[in-house]
């Protein structure tokens, strides 16, 4: 089953913090965004594995943008 | 007086700034980033100068290229307004060596005040009252859990180089600690290249009450009486008030001496803000000095009729307070809303294109705003967009006045705070003055 992380709010792609392939479980951080100077956490809302890193360090996205994929 | 002034800021203060210059035939130069070039504090004033990319570390911050651009615009003094380099110690020496005027303190002041713990340790000795707290820095985790318990929790544990919330947290068990030592220490490293961790008892019930000071070159220090700023979001404020509801002229008058001790223990010059928590009981301990202008400002305007700005101005070029104490008066109450471009429910941020805008007008308001309709709200600078000011003979006409306006106050296209003020002035403990440190949290988060 393919479950999405999406982005909480519109900002820039602080860090990423996995990689593809990785092992994720619910809670474990996915990227950081940093938006006027705040920096929230994207976590994983499901156990599973990064079929694909929708984004990079660097990248604008808006609230609801797909960051990854976990299955 | 300057021919020039170069103010180094953006946004609503670099507009409160331009507006005053104006009106003293000051010549203004506006500095700005390439996300900012369409903004209202660049066409405004007499030049603008692009001084680099949207990132503030590239741009607001980059102190080689501003010097060079007062320069070359032969500016006589720069404004720091408030944040990014405002409080920059290398910055206002830096400058003063050029030969520039820094309109705000010498750098030995801000230094004194750069540093909480340095500052407690001034204060302590200067007679003014410190919560009770380390005076030296905690190293490690286990360090700070074994003084915790010999203080008791809830502690309330602090980046001595912190701001704007960032860096400090209460914690309530040592397992709490344990995790927030490091994480705090990590940030306040990031935020502020120094990771250096205190303690401090939390003041319960506390109220969050600052007193507005000025002082000159020739030795007179003035208090332009008090702001009670106790409703805050992620530890920074979103409503101010002049006077405080919650002290009595007693205790005013006893933190207006203790902040006017505190400047001269420093030999403090320009405009500066001495932060009290006040306890219900009225016993007030030092917090921290803002060695610059604050965003709050206004109220303190409002109620005394002094321009801070231009205050700021003439101390910096060298005169004589022409204001005097016994002149100084409270002349009704003023209360300000920051209007911040978040979400009013999780205060994440929302930047995006602001498609309208319509403010309320009225003799009672006043608005410092920097966006206007198809202003595009970017995530590189601090979410507040404009500061909502309202004035009333008494506080309870304020209030009303305040209610009024944000009824009119609308915004559309990115998501902002004003729900979230709506229901603030709608709670009968706003009405009464009730305004802790806790209130959003106690009023608005609890019953969600």
């Amino acid at each position: 089953m393919l479950k999405e992380v999406v982005a909480t709010m519109a900002g820039n792609v602080w860090k990423v913090v996995v990689n593809e392939g990785d092992q994720v479980e619910t809670g474990t951080d996915v990227v950081i965004l940093e938006s006027m100077k705040m920096e929230i956490p994207v976590a994983a809302e499901t156990n599973g594995t990064v079929k694909e890193l929708k984004v990079n360090e660097g990248d604008f996205v808006n609230e609801g943008d797909v960051i990854a994929v976990i299955e | 007086m300057f021919k020039s002034v170069l103010i180094a800021n953006r946004g609503e203060i670099a507009r409160r700034i331009i507006k005053t210059c104006k009106r003293m035939n000051i010549r203004t130069i506006a500095v700005y980033s390439e996300a900012d070039a369409q903004s209202l504090h660049v066409k405004e004033a007499d030049e603008a100068h692009l001084i680099g990319p949207a990132r503030v570390n590239e741009s607001y911050l980059n102190v080689d290229r501003i010097i060079e651009v007062a320069k070359e615009s032969k500016a006589e003094a720069i404004h720091p307004g408030y944040g990014l380099l405002s409080e920059n110690t290398d910055f206002a020496k830096r400058i003063q060596d050029e030969g520039i005027t820094f309109v705000g303190p010498d750098s030995y002041a801000i230094n004194q005040m750069g540093s909480k713990l340095t500052a407690r340790q001034t204060m302590e000795k200067a007679g003014v009252p410190i919560i009770p707290g380390t005076n030296d820095p905690i190293p490690t985790a286990e360090e700070a859990k074994a003084f915790a318990n010999k203080i008791s929790y809830p502690v309330m544990l602090k980046a001595s180089h912190g701001g704007g919330g960032i860096g400090m947290q209460i914690v309530n068990s040592d397992e709490e600690l344990e995790k927030a030592f490091e994480s705090n220490a990590r940030r306040a490293e990031q935020f502020f290249g120094d990771g250096t961790m205190f303690i401090e008892k939390v003041i319960e019930d506390a109220h969050h009450i600052e007193i507005q000071l000025l002082a000159d070159h020739h030795g007179n220090v003035l208090h332009l009486f008090d702001r009670e700023c106790s409703i805050q979001r992620r530890h920074q404020k979103v409503i101010e008030e002049a006077p405080s509801p919650l002290i009595t002229e007693e205790t005013r008058q006893k933190m207006a001496d203790a902040a006017i001790k505190a400047a001269k223990a420093i030999d403090y010059k320009n405009a500066g803000t001495i932060e009290f928590l006040v306890d219900e009981n009225q016993n007030f301990y030092f917090l921290e000095m803002n060695t610059r202008l604050q965003v709050e400002h206004p109220v303190t305007e409002e109620i005394t009729g002094v321009d801070l700005v231009e205050q700021q101005l003439k101390v910096a070029y060298g005169d004589e307070l022409s204001l005097k104490q016994e002149d100084l008066l409270i002349q009704g109450h003023s209360i300000e809303a920051r209007i911040y471009a978040e979400d009013p429910k999780t205060f994440f941020p929302s930047p995006g294109t602001i498609t309208a805008i319509s403010l309320p007008e009225d003799d009672f308001i006043r608005h410092d705003i920097a966006v206007e309709a198809n202003y595009q709200v970017t995530p590189y600078y601090d979410p507040m967009i404009a500061k909502l000011i309202v004035k009333g003979n008494s506080r309870e006409e304020a209030v009303a006045n305040l209610k009024k306006a944000l009824n009119h106050y609308k915004v559309e296209g990115i998501k902002t705070n004003i729900p979230l003020l709506n229901d603030i002035v709608d709670i009968q403990a706003f009405k009464e003055g009730n305004t802790r440190t806790s209130f959003i949290q106690e009023h608005i988060l609890i019953n969600k």
